[in-house]
């Protein structure tokens, strides 16, 4: 089981400008479900807040107003009950691979043989069980988030939150690991929230779409291809994939409801 | 899995490629020594003994005092609160940096005094040691210690103000507590500017025994260095100089040394290329 909410959630930052205080509002009053199985992008240009909404659902920021709810229960700070996944993977560089999906295990109190199982097991999983030696640097970019996502799900997280994930990588590597991240999905059934500014990819992979302008929810756009997508590529040939597309172009490009 | 295939080829990998030949790093270092030595002693010559000296009169200083034993016994009565001093500083100064950089708390109430201690004119302050420690091996580790204790200190705290937010993000992400976050993100984060300080403290404390050996009782490298002085005798004064320095050099490689066996990652990340 696993489901998360943001529920009524706003932030408001000051900002110094030229000496002046500025509130910023990032949110305003975003409210959304992922329901358990489920994948949501989230999805809106630079600067939206889409950031700040996946960091308030992980714990790492705290909500102005609004609640955050996992299985319907609300939620303060962080939590073995999410797992993140981070922009440009935010690997311990002195740490190996199998080291740094230890640690978010060790955090757990997991110990001795399990910890070193479990280990194995999602090296394996984000296929990676060959790598397990080489530190960060001695991986290329997609093979440091494959060891991210490796670390998140370690944990058995009910949520897994992901931020840009694959914003950093090349066309090809990204294609790729977003049909890994399908096929995990498909094995695990986790609940997924990730953050993206891509439309394709929110398409691809997500089952609804929340779109956000300006700290505010645009639209929530359901994708209606099926599951499993199969192969991504003739995925992008379909009606279905190009109108979801053109629905979400349009409500990132509409004038704001605010 | 498609990608692993291309992946392989990565990074690193095309480090096997056979490098052209250099100079080696080390015969450019000695060259450049033996050319300076080679000047010096071509102009030292031509200098009146009492004014200056040069390297081979030097080095038959440095064979009486080892024949002596003055150098070796010296030597030893230096090194002892040398090391006790440095060590020290060490000791307290990588966790008080630690602490100074992750808590707002202790910046605030404790910063101002390492900013403010890192400037201190210890020199002025040694008669006051003295009165307080003596003459002896305590005052001199005293000396040592607070010469080198601030800048490792403000390295360390440095370092930890430059520690990338998302890697303590993982910490919290993780519910790591704030002690784990500190020993196993923040300390292994930092350690190249530790490092980095503790190398930079080493000349502040290799100066900061020598003054100790001048102002307080007269002893060890610092009292060959006077005596030698007051009988200008400058050839022999100039070998304890030269024996320090070489001391500073060692530590200086031992300590990089030691750096690249507990960081290797960092030399593997910034590399040159060599």
């Amino acid at each position: 089981m696993g489901s998360v909410s943001l529920v009524d959630v706003s932030k408001r930052f000051s900002l110094r400008v030229d000496g002046e205080l500025q509130s910023v509002q990032a949110l305003a009053r975003v409210s959304f479900t992922v329901d358990d199985g489920e994948i949501v992008a989230l999805i809106g240009p630079s600067g939206c807040g889409k950031t700040t909404a996946l960091r308030i659902a992980m714990g790492l920021e705290s909500a102005s107003s609004g609640r955050v709810l996992v299985d319907g229960r609300e939620v303060k700070g962080c939590g073995h009950d999410r797992g993140m996944v981070f922009q440009h993977a935010a690997l311990l560089p002195w740490l190996t691979a199998a080291q740094n999906v230890m640690f978010g295990l060790e955090m757990k109190g997991v110990r001795g043989a399990e910890l070193q199982g479990t280990v194995q097991r999602y090296l394996a999983l984000v296929g990676l069980d060959g790598s397990g030696n080489r530190r960060p640097h001695q991986l290329s970019g997609g093979m440091q988030q494959r060891v991210g996502i490796a670390r998140a799900l370690a944990i058995d997280p009910k949520v897994l939150l992901m931020d840009e994930p694959f914003g950093a990588l090349d066309a090809q590597t990204r294609e790729a690991l977003q049909g890994e991240l399908l096929e995990i999905h498909a094995r695990t059934g986790k609940t997924i929230l990730f953050v993206t500014h891509d439309l394709d990819e929110a398409v691809l992979i997500a089952d609804r779409i929340v779109v956000l302008r300006e700290g505010a929810m645009q639209e929530i756009i359901d994708v209606p291809l099926s599951r499993p997508r199969g192969d991504l590529g003739s995925v992008r040939g379909t009606k279905a994939f190009a109108d979801t597309r053109y629905h979400v172009w349009q409500a990132l490009h509409a004038p704001t409801r605010h | 899995m498609v990608d692993v295939l291309t992946d392989r080829s990565a990074p690193n990998e095309t480090a096997s490629e056979r490098p052209r030949w250099r100079v080696p790093s080390w015969l450019i270092t000695i060259a450049s020594v033996t050319l300076v030595l080679l000047i010096w002693e071509w102009f030292g010559r031509d200098v009146n003994p009492v004014f200056g000296s040069y390297p081979s009169a030097i080095a038959l200083a440095f064979v009486d005092l080892v024949r002596s034993g003055q150098l070796g016994t010296a030597l030893l009565e230096s090194l002892q609160p040398f090391i006790a001093g440095y060590l020290l500083a060490i000791l307290l100064g990588v966790p008080l940096g630690l602490l100074i950089g992750r808590f707002r708390v202790a910046e605030a109430g404790l910063g101002i005094y390492v900013t403010a201690g890192y400037a201190m004119p210890l020199v002025a302050l040694v008669p006051l040691l003295v009165l307080w420690l003596g003459l002896g091996f305590a005052v001199k580790a005293a000396v040592v210690f607070l010469m080198s204790v601030f800048p490792i200190c403000i390295n360390t705290w440095l370092g930890v103000a430059a520690v990338p937010k998302s890697l303590i993000d993982v910490g919290k992400a993780f519910v790591a507590p704030n002690l784990v976050i500190l020993r196993r993100i923040v300390l292994p984060a930092t350690l190249p500017y530790i490092m980095a300080g503790i190398r930079l403290a080493v000349g502040r404390a290799v100066v900061a025994m020598v003054i100790a050996e001048f102002f307080t009782s007269i002893s060890g490298l610092g009292a060959i260095i006077i005596n030698s002085a007051n009988n200008f005798d400058t050839a022999t004064m100039f070998v304890p100089i030269v024996v320090l320095m070489v001391l500073a050099i060692g530590l200086n490689a031992l300590i990089g040394w030691i750096e690249r066996r507990v960081a290797p990652w960092q030399a593997e990340i910034a590399g040159r290329d060599e």
